[in-house]
């Protein structure tokens, strides 16, 4: 399997063109870092490869087929703000298994611990609950995460934990990871090669 | 910089000695809906021959036998009024249920199914809140032939664009949260994401939408009765007791219409009250005070 982006553009309705007829290709196993300047379009072009916004011109192919619309999609997108991403009113098991059940290997990988799925997203820290994002972004049909600052809100130690336990799947399941970093210390630890906008 | 502490602990202990503000809030809804309870339940209960009509006690001022006094009939005006309330508090009921389920579906269909039907949606509901309730009331009560059907049907028809615009604000906000699009990702069709994600959201809103629509209501209800054109008079609604005794008022017959109109006041009151204290309760912005 092989995400590609042909001949993207997009902009905001009458804005400037973000990108314009823009390519990336992303293999399986790969791990590609995505820098550049704020206000680039990094977080357009993520939304645009998962899937929440469509190109203006151009499209995004998996394995040389449009993704289709309706189904779990193959490209899961984590945010940088975990408490936007989980439903306020749900507990955390429930919105841990709203895509299917989840490894559990990768749970204990990702330091969650049991009492913590009984609970309300608002006793949980922001690096807890990101975890159980990441979490959630990797169910068995994933084949490639984007990672949308995915880091950025969380201190050191979190960090590592969850780089650790994310690299350790996509390499065992194959997967293909796009990152998104202002920090050039991270692109330069974890990516085969580094695109920049 | 020294008295601000103590100040502080001042006014805090004299708040003390009272409820706090949650065991208040509390405290006054129970009492609002002890009320209402026992004014439905007494409507039910109360014996019909206490307004079979006699004639030996007509036109009485209030006394302890008769505590609202008694009409040109000899009825009495108390029994008359809580059973009028009664069935007023059911028109109301029934008018606000049909106006919150309107208000939920257009506000939903407005948020949801694209800019078309969000386009016909808020313009029928500037429409209906560019004119004044009563006069559609009134016409479509009259179209429907007046009497219980046309007057209900009237209420469901004509109480429903606020909250349905409030309802589309609040879909239109959970909908382009970050969860929803996850949960989209995840191969959630719209109609699971709208049952889990969006109608849990809903629930306070409507709850407190349908309680303040209530108080609207029975006042519409009463209001259209009065001129006429609502109840029919053999069910003593309470419109129709406040019309009847019109003609009586000139005799110096003042309680007829006084006590009537007092309690009409204090259902409308407790439900109102009822209404905004749950808000404070449920309101995120408000529920920690």
């Amino acid at each position: 399997m092989q995400l590609e982006a042909r001949n993207i553009s997009f902009r905001y309705d009458k804005g400037p063109w973000i990108f314009k007829e823009f390519n990336l290709t992303l293999k399986p196993g790969e791990i590609v870092g995505l820098t550049g300047i704020s206000g680039r379009g990094k977080t357009t072009l993520c939304r645009i490869l998962a899937g929440l916004e469509n190109p203006l011109e151009g499209e995004v192919l998996i394995d040389g087929q449009p993704i289709p619309k309706k189904g779990y999609h193959p490209v899961q997108l984590v945010f940088q703000h975990p408490e936007k991403a989980v439903n306020p009113r749900w507990r955390m098991n429930k919105v841990l298994n709203e895509g299917g059940e989840v490894d559990q290997e990768l749970s204990s990988l990702l330091g969650i611990e049991e009492q913590w799925l009984t609970r309300w997203p608002n006793e949980l820290s922001g690096g807890e609950l990101q975890r159980f994002c990441v979490l959630r972004a990797l169910g068995p049909k994933t084949h490639f995460l984007i990672a949308d600052e995915m880091t950025t809100m969380l201190d050191a130690v979190t960090q590592a934990q969850i780089w650790h336990a994310v690299l350790e799947v996509a390499k065992k399941r194959n997967m293909g990871l796009l990152i998104v970093s202002h920090h050039p210390k991270l692109i330069e630890r974890l990516c085969d090669r580094v695109v920049e906008l | 910089m020294m008295n601000t502490p103590n100040v502080k602990a001042e006014s805090y202990k004299q708040k003390s000695t009272f409820f706090n503000r949650r065991q208040r809030t509390i405290f006054i809804i129970a009492v609002a809906s002890i009320f209402l309870v026992s004014v439905v339940l007494g409507g039910i209960l109360i014996d019909e021959e206490r307004i079979t009509t006699s004639l030996n006690s007509r036109n009485l001022i209030p006394s302890f036998e008769h505590i609202f006094g008694t009409d040109w009939l000899g009825r009495d005006m108390f029994a008359r009024t809580i059973m009028g309330l009664t069935l007023s508090i059911g028109v109301g009921l029934l008018g606000a249920i049909g106006s919150v389920i309107i208000a939920l579906i257009l506000g939903m269909i407005a948020a949801t199914m694209g800019n078309v039907a969000d386009n016909i949606v808020s313009w029928l509901i500037d429409l209906f809140l560019s004119v004044p309730h009563l006069v559609i009331l009134i016409l479509i009560s009259f179209m429907f032939g007046g009497g219980f059907k046309g007057i209900v049907i009237g209420l469901m028809l004509t109480h429903w664009p606020s909250l349905a615009r409030v309802i589309r604000a609040e879909v239109m906000q959970v909908r382009s949260a970050e969860y929803v699009q996850v949960s989209m990702r995840m191969g959630k069709s719209r109609w699971w994401v709208a049952a889990h994600h969006i109608f849990p959201h809903l629930i306070p809103q409507v709850l407190i939408g349908f309680m303040l629509l209530f108080p609207h209501v029975i006042l519409h209800e009463a209001a259209v009765t009065f001129l006429g054109l609502g109840l029919s008079p053999h069910e003593p609604a309470i419109g129709i007791i406040l019309s009847e005794s019109m003609k009586y008022l000139s005799s110096g017959m003042w309680w007829l219409a006084f006590f009537p109109g007092l309690s009409l006041l204090l259902v409308v009151r407790s439900f109102d009250t009822i209404g905004s204290n749950l808000r404070r309760f449920i309101d995120p912005s408000s529920s920690n005070e």
